[in-house]
C-alpha cells in the first residue's frame, strides 16, 4: 500500500497553523508532545517498521543525540541550532556501531532487540560514570531565551521546530516507500536469501536504515534537551524512550507513513488520561501503555492506521447486506 | 561459461559434495541430477556464493568467484533461484518482480513498469497486482522464476522449478525455459522431472552421494548402468537389462 505524497503534504501544512487556532499552552503543549512522540516513533518506524530490524533500544541513540547536544553548546559553547545538526550526526554515528556491530554477526528478530536494549543500557551506566554528563546529578541546560539560541519564550516556536523536524521525519517515511533504497530494504525485511540473490546488499542496506532511524532519534535528542533543558542518564538512556519508539508505531501502524503520527495521537491522550488517573505517579503510564498494546495487538494487529482501510473495505459488503 | 573444479563440502562427518567438478558452456542448458540428498542443492548454494566450499574452484566468465557474496555475483549475472520458494510474502507480484529489476534500473518507476513486462514473459501477466499469498505453488515458482529473470542474468541456476508442480503445469514450464535461453541465458538447473530434463538439457551431470558419477547427453546418461542404479539401487541395471531380454516390450 502507498501513501500519496499530495495526502502527506497536504497533512503537514494542514497542521503548520495550529498554534495560530490554539492558544492554550496545555493543547500547545500536547501538540508538541504529540509531534515529539511522532518524530520518535517515526525513526523506530525506518527501521522497525520498514526494515524489520525491531530495536529496544532507541535511547541508545536518542541519549547520544541529546547529550551531545546539551554538552557541546554548554562545554564547547557551540550555538545550540548547530547542536541539532551535530546532534542527528551523533545518533547516526550510535547507529552506525550498534548496526555494524549486530548486522556483521547476523543478529535478527529477539537477537537484536536484545542486543539493542543492551548497548542502551551500557550507555546508560557509562552516562552514570562519567564526568560530562553531570553523572547521576543530571546535565542542566541554562535557560537562555533567544531563537538564536534554539531556546523559545513561548510554545510556538517550539511547536514549529518539532513540526519541521517530524515533517522530515515523515517525508523520509515517504520516500522510503517510493524509492530504490525502500524497496530493497522492505525486500530485506520479508527474505533476507531472496534479497541477497537479487543482488542487494543486505547488510549494507540495513546499516543505511539504521543510520537514518539513529540520526532522527538523535534530532529528537536534541529538541528534548531544548525543550525542557535537563537530562540525566534515566532520561537519556532510560527504558522508557525506547519503549515509546516503539509502542508509537505498532500503535499506530507499522511500516506505514501516518502511524506513527496516529500512534503518538493515541499514546498522548492515554498518557494525560493516565495523569488524571494515577496522580501523575511516574512509571504508572508504562503500565497503561502495555493494556493499549494488548488490546491493540488483540484486536487491530495492523495498527490504527489500519481501521480506515478496514471500514473502506466493510462498507460494500453492509451495502450487499442491505440489498 | 561456468567452470566448477573439484568442490568438496562437508558438514561436520557428512561429505555433502565430493570433488565434484562441472562445465556449463555459453548458450546451453545443462542439467545436475541425482536422487534426494546427492548434494545438488549444496553445490548450487555454492556456486552461487550461499554456502563456502571446503576445496575446489568456481570459475565464471573466466573468473574465480568462490568466496565472492551472492548479491555481487548477482551484479555480475550469476542469479539463483531457491528450490523452497522464497517469495517477499507481504508485497505484490509487481513488487516482487520489481526488487529484481532494480538491480539494473535505478528508477522506481520505471522497475515498477519493466515488472509487467517481466511477468507477461513468464506468462503471470494477469496476476501482476496479486498480493503473493493468492498464488499457487505453479504461481509461486513461476514469480521465482520472473524476479530471477528480472536482474537479467546472464547465468541463470534454477533450483527444482518444476518440484510439486503437477503434469499439465510442467508441460507449461519446460517452453518457458526453452525461450529463456533462446533470449540468450545460459542455464544451469537441478531437475527431479526426468522427462522434462531429457526434452531440456543438452549436457547432464549425474550427482550421486556427493559425487559426479556421469556427465553427458541425455540419452547416454538413461543408458549409464551407474545412473540406474544410483536411482534404483545397487544391481538394478542388471536385473533391468536381463528383465528386458527376457520381457523385451520395456524401453
Amino acid at each position: 500500500m502507498r501513501t500519496p505524497g499530495l495526502l502527506v503534504l497536504l497533512v503537514l501544512v494542514a497542521l503548520a497553523p495550529l498554534p495560530l487556532l490554539v492558544h492554550s499552552d496545555f493543547w500547545l503543549h500536547f501538540a508538541i508532545m504529540t509531534l515529539y512522540f511522532g518524530l520518535l516513533g517515526q525513526a523506530w518506524n525506518l527501521l522497525g517498521g520498514y526494515g524489520g530490524q525491531r530495536s529496544f533500544g532507541h535511547a541508545a541513540f536518542f541519549g547520544t543525540g541529546a547529550y551531545a547536544a546539551a554538552v557541546l553548546q554548554v562545554d564547547f559553547g557551540v550555538n545550540p541550532w548547530a547542536c541539532l545538526v551535530l546532534a542527528g550526526l551523533f545518533g547516526a554515528a550510535a547507529g552506525a556501531v550498534v548496526g555494524a556491530l549486530s548486522f556483521r554477526y547476523g543478529l535478527r528478530g529477539s537477537y537484536f532487540a536484545l542486543v539493542t536494549l543492551a548497548f542502551a543500557e551500557v550507555f546508560r551506566i557509562v552516562a552514570d560514570t562519567v564526568p560530562f554528563t553531570g553523572a547521576g546529578v543530571g546535565f542542566q541546560i541554562p535557560l537562555k531565551q533567544a531563537v538564536a539560541n534554539f531556546q523559545f519564550h513561548d510554545k510556538p516556536g517550539f511547536y514549529a521546530v518539532i513540526l519541521a523536524l517530524t515533517a522530515l521525519a515523515t517525508a523520509l517515511a515517504w520516500w522510503i516507500e517510493n524509492s530504490r533504497f525502500g524497496a530493497e530494504l522492505v525486500a530485506v525485511r520479508e527474505n533476507e536469501d531472496a534479497a541477497r540473490a537479487l543482488g542487494i546488499d543486505v547488510n549494507r542496506t540495513k546499516l543505511w536504515a539504521i543510520v537514518l532511524s539513529g540520526a532522527l532519534s538523535g534530532f529528537a535528542g536534541s529538541f528534548y534537551a531544548q525543550y525542557f533543558l535537563y537530562l540525566d542518564p534515566r532520561i537519556a538512556y532510560g527504558v522508557e524512550v525506547s519503549v515509546t519508539a516503539l509502542l508509537v508505531p505498532l500503535i499506530g501502524g507499522v511500516g506505514t507513513v501516518f502511524g506513527p503520527l496516529i500512534g503518538a495521537v493515541a499514546l498522548r491522550a492515554l498518557n494525560e488520561v493516565s495523569g488524571v488517573i494515577t496522580g501523575g505517579a511516574p512509571g504508572l503510564n508504562l503500565m497503561l501503555y502495555g493494556a493499549l498494546l494488548i488490546v491493540i495487538l488483540a484486536f487491530v494487529p495492523d495498527g490504527l492506521v489500519s481501521l480506515g482501510a478496514r471500514l473502506r473495505a466493510s462498507r460494500p459488503l453492509g451495502k450487499l447486506g442491505h440489498a | 561459461m561456468l567452470e566448477v573444479t573439484g568442490i568438496t563440502k562437508r558438514f561436520g562427518g557428512l561429505t555433502a559434495v565430493a570433488d565434484a567438478s562441472l562445465e556449463v558452456r555459453d548458450g546451453e542448458i545443462t542439467a545436475l541430477i541425482g536422487p534426494n540428498g546427492a548434494g545438488k542443492t549444496t553445490l548450487f548454494g555454492i556456486i552461487a556464493g550461499f554456502i563456502p566450499a571446503d576445496r575446489g574452484s568456481v570459475r565464471f566468465l573466466g573468473e574465480e568467484i568462490l568466496g565472492i557474496a551472492p548479491h555481487l555475483l548477482a551484479r555480475r549475472g550469476l542469479v539463483r533461484t531457491f528450490q523452497i520458494v522464497q517469495p517477499f510474502a507481504g508485497l505484490s507480484v509487481r513488487e516482487n518482480i520489481a526488487v529484481g529489476c532494480q538491480l539494473r534500473e535505478l528508477s522506481r518507476a520505471a522497475a515498477l513498469r519493466e515488472a509487467e513486462e517481466v511477468s507477461r514473459r513468464v506468462g503471470m501477466g494477469d496476476l501482476i497486482e496479486r498480493p503473493v499469498g493468492a498464488l499457487t505453488i505453479a504461481g509461486r515458482k513461476r514469480l521465482e522464476l520472473a524476479r530471477a529473470l528480472a536482474t537479467r542474468p546472464r547465468l541463470l541456476l534454477l533450483d527444482e522449478v518444476m518440484a510439486g508442480l503437477n503434469p499439465r503445469e510442467i508441460a507449461d514450464m519446460v517452453p518457458l525455459i526453452r525461450a529463456i535461453r533462446g533470449s540468450g541465458v545460459t542455464l544451469l538447473l537441478t531437475e527431479h522431472v526426468m522427462p522434462a530434463v531429457m526434452s531440456l538439457a543438452e549436457r547432464v551431470y549425474v550427482l550421486n552421494d556427493g559425487h559426479v558419477i556421469a556427465e553427458g547427453k541425455p540419452a547416454e546418461i538413461v543408458a549409464d548402468a551407474r545412473v540406474v542404479e544410483a536411482y534404483l539401487g545397487h544391481g538394478a541395471a542388471d536385473r533391468l537389462a536381463r528383465h528386458q531380454i527376457s520381457g523385451g516390450a520395456h524401453a
